[in-house]
């Protein structure tokens, strides 16, 4: 048996569905319930052999269409920033408030990304997110928090 | 009907629910053209801001940015060969040696008018079957219901993804596993959220679909960025040539319009088989019908080549309504994404729907006309100005589609967690993706999820646990021995079928 990434994904697959389905059964019901043919665990607990047979069976039967992927051509560095930049945005979304960290948040993943023209970058960052703030908060009502526009007196 | 076809007419010709019409053709026909994003990634993107508006109004926009975004997939199969969406790929065989041969304005027009023919044919067939259709399924039983999930979620598994079928049912379990997270909702006790308040609600389907789609399909862009047979193809704009067609070319696309949109609609009904089987079938049947010399044209730049698959990909559109209004039950991944976002405006579509919303039902039903007649009058003289969005750089296009991920979770919940669980489905999904565990499978399960697991209870509590009411009725028979054989050919064609090879 060749082993490929498709089926250690599977593998994977395999321990979250026996985990799944361990969780399942740790399920409290209620006492009348327990013995009734159905309650708040019996889906999960077949979902959770129909996890466990599926991915078994994909790592026993051999591969008929293999997936090849050539991991050499694949930019590792731009997604890590991008995914790292995202957690950071995350982060600061509810402190600086929506409109200092998106437009930051903007400026770097451009800059990541190998953008340099210095002008577009700034239009698509802060003059970008303030046009699409007014037409979300003034025209559409949909509520953004903001304490860090609050704090300078610009938005309620 | 007549009366419902005219409170129909009325909601989706107010001037706000056209003024919604035109934002979405025009937004999806952008989004769909750019290369790797689809009606999913244009609607998903949409849901967020829909949640201030109207049911109607809403679904109106989303409708319009469904056909907006078939017709963009079509325009970039056309001009650089990179299709939007696999239901557009067909589209390319033909519409790309056209625009090679200078004649791309030409190709867009083909592909406009026959998409808009398409449309049509298959909207009215919509109008007649989808009444007809909800009577009938008035008499369909809890366990009807639960065997037709299962035979929707094991089609779109055989469908979606052609020669993975393993990976598919992975992906389908995996879907129905994240929507039985939170309270369980007849007893409200609360499952796998291990004592965290943020998931005693459940997962969001927006969080989902952000994370599966858009979110991931900007990583996977990026994260592909340095394979030269991902590079985007650059296209002359000046070169797209007259968008009049002379008489042959007419004459040749009124024969092969009408049996695609037939055979489109039929398969966009089928559930899981949707507009990329359909576009392909429609070409495969057109190559049959035509004469030696225009059979030689195939490949070539043959009009009755593109006509065909454009045609038969709009009508699947519109026939993919057909169980998603009528059952409840959506057929293909746009449609689920769809239901979501009806089940988030607080409607069950399904049989009733058509007797307590029936404004929503047919203003759904004529918006989608409206739509295709907006595509043909304002996106197809646009196409030179809308085209040039192709151009778009990635470095804007990708930290844009991230943004407006990240902001609809949070308009949603003002939350961290939420936008943190996004990132890490994403990151998972983008790569379950590269290995080719298809993302529609679980979407369509994550859906359903809820709804398959209240018939399964109700059915098994009718029958005292027994599962025999699998085989009792025989409408649950047909539809068990109809998910059997598509197991079984899937397993025949992958193992044994390979194996004799």
């Amino acid at each position: 048996m060749k082993i490929t990434p498709s089926k250690i994904i599977s593998l994977l697959f395999f321990v979250f569905s026996g985990l799944y389905l361990y969780t399942a059964y740790q399920i409290q019901v209620f006492a009348f319930d327990e013995k009734a043919p159905f309650n708040a665990k019996t889906f999960p607990i077949y979902l959770g052999y129909a996890g466990l047979i599926l991915s078994a069976l994909y790592i026993i039967l051999p591969e008929t269409k293999p997936t090849n992927v050539n991991l050499r051509v694949l930019d590792y560095k731009k997604s890590i920033f991008l995914v790292v930049l995202m957690v950071l945005y995350g982060i600061t979304i509810l402190r600086a408030g929506y409109f200092l960290s998106t437009s930051i948040f903007l400026v770097l993943s451009y800059i990541v990304l190998g953008e340099r023209r210095w002008l577009w970058i700034f239009i698509m960052s802060f003059p970008f997110i303030a046009i699409f703030m007014y037409l979300l908060h003034g025209l559409l009502n949909i509520y953004l928090r903001d304490p860090f526009l609050k704090f300078l007196g610009i938005m309620g | 009907m007549i009366e419902g076809i005219l409170i129909g007419l009325e909601t989706a010709l107010s001037l706000k629910n056209l003024m919604m019409v035109m934002i979405g053709c025009f937004a999806g026909t952008i989004i769909g053209m750019l290369p790797g994003l689809g009606p999913m990634t244009a609607i998903a993107l949409m849901i967020p801001i829909t949640y201030g508006f109207e049911p109607s109004t809403g679904l109106i926009l989303m409708a319009g940015v469904y056909y907006g975004a078939v017709f963009g997939g079509s325009t970039s199969s056309i001009l650089i060969n990179a299709p939007g969406i696999p239901g557009t790929v067909a589209t390319s065989f033909d519409g790309y040696p056209m625009a090679q041969q200078g004649k791309a304005g030409k190709a867009l027009a083909i592909a406009a008018y026959s998409s808009f023919a398409g449309g049509t044919i298959a909207a009215i067939f919509l109008l007649i079957a989808a009444p007809s259709l909800s009577k009938v399924s008035l008499a369909f039983r809890s366990p009807d219901y639960f065997g037709l999930m299962i035979l929707g979620l094991t089609a779109v598994s055989a469908f979606s993804a052609k020669g993975h079928f393993l990976k598919a049912m992975m992906m389908v379990v995996l879907g129905l596993m994240l929507a039985s997270v939170g309270q369980d909702t007849l007893s409200d006790i609360p499952r796998f959220t291990f004592q965290n308040m943020n998931l005693s609600d459940g997962i969001s389907f927006v969080l989902i679909v952000m994370a599966t789609f858009a979110m991931s399909e900007a990583l996977t862009i990026i994260f592909r960025g340095k394979d030269p047979s991902r590079a985007s193809k650059q296209i002359s704009l000046s070169q797209l040539g007259s968008i009049k067609l002379d008489k042959i070319e007419t004459k040749k696309m009124i024969k092969t319009i009408p049996r695609s949109s037939v055979l489109g609609f039929i398969i966009g009904v089928l559930p899981g088989a949707g507009s990329t089987i359909a576009s392909f079938l429609a070409y495969g049947m057109e190559r049959n019908f035509v004469n030696d010399e225009e059979k030689q044209k195939f490949g070539k730049g043959s009009v009755n080549g593109l006509a065909a698959p454009e045609t038969a990909n709009n009508a699947a559109c519109s026939g993919s309504f057909v169980p998603l209004l009528t059952l409840g039950i959506p057929g293909s991944g746009t449609t689920a994404v769809m239901l979501g976002a009806l089940l988030g405006f607080g409607i069950q579509p399904g049989p009733r729907l058509y007797q307590t919303n029936p404004e929503i039902f047919w203003s759904v039903i004529m918006s989608m006309y409206i739509g295709m007649v907006i595509l043909l009058i304002l996106n197809l003289p646009l196409i030179p100005y809308i085209a040039r969005v192709l151009a778009t750089p990635r470095t804007f296009l990708i930290p844009l589609i991230l943004f407006f991920s990240v902001t609809g979770i949070y308009l949603m919940s003002f939350n961290n967690f939420d936008i943190y669980m996004m990132i890490g489905i994403a990151v998972v999904a983008t790569v379950l993706r590269l290995y080719d565990f298809p993302m529609p499978p679980l979407i369509l399960a994550f859906v359903l999820g809820g709804l398959m697991e209240e018939n399964l209870r109700r059915s098994l509590l009718i029958s005292d646990g027994s599962w025999a009411f699998l085989w009792d009725r025989p409408l649950t028979l047909i539809i068990m021995v109809t998910i059997i054989l598509i197991v079984g050919w899937q397993i025949y064609k992958s193992f044994f079928k390979s194996q004799t090879k």
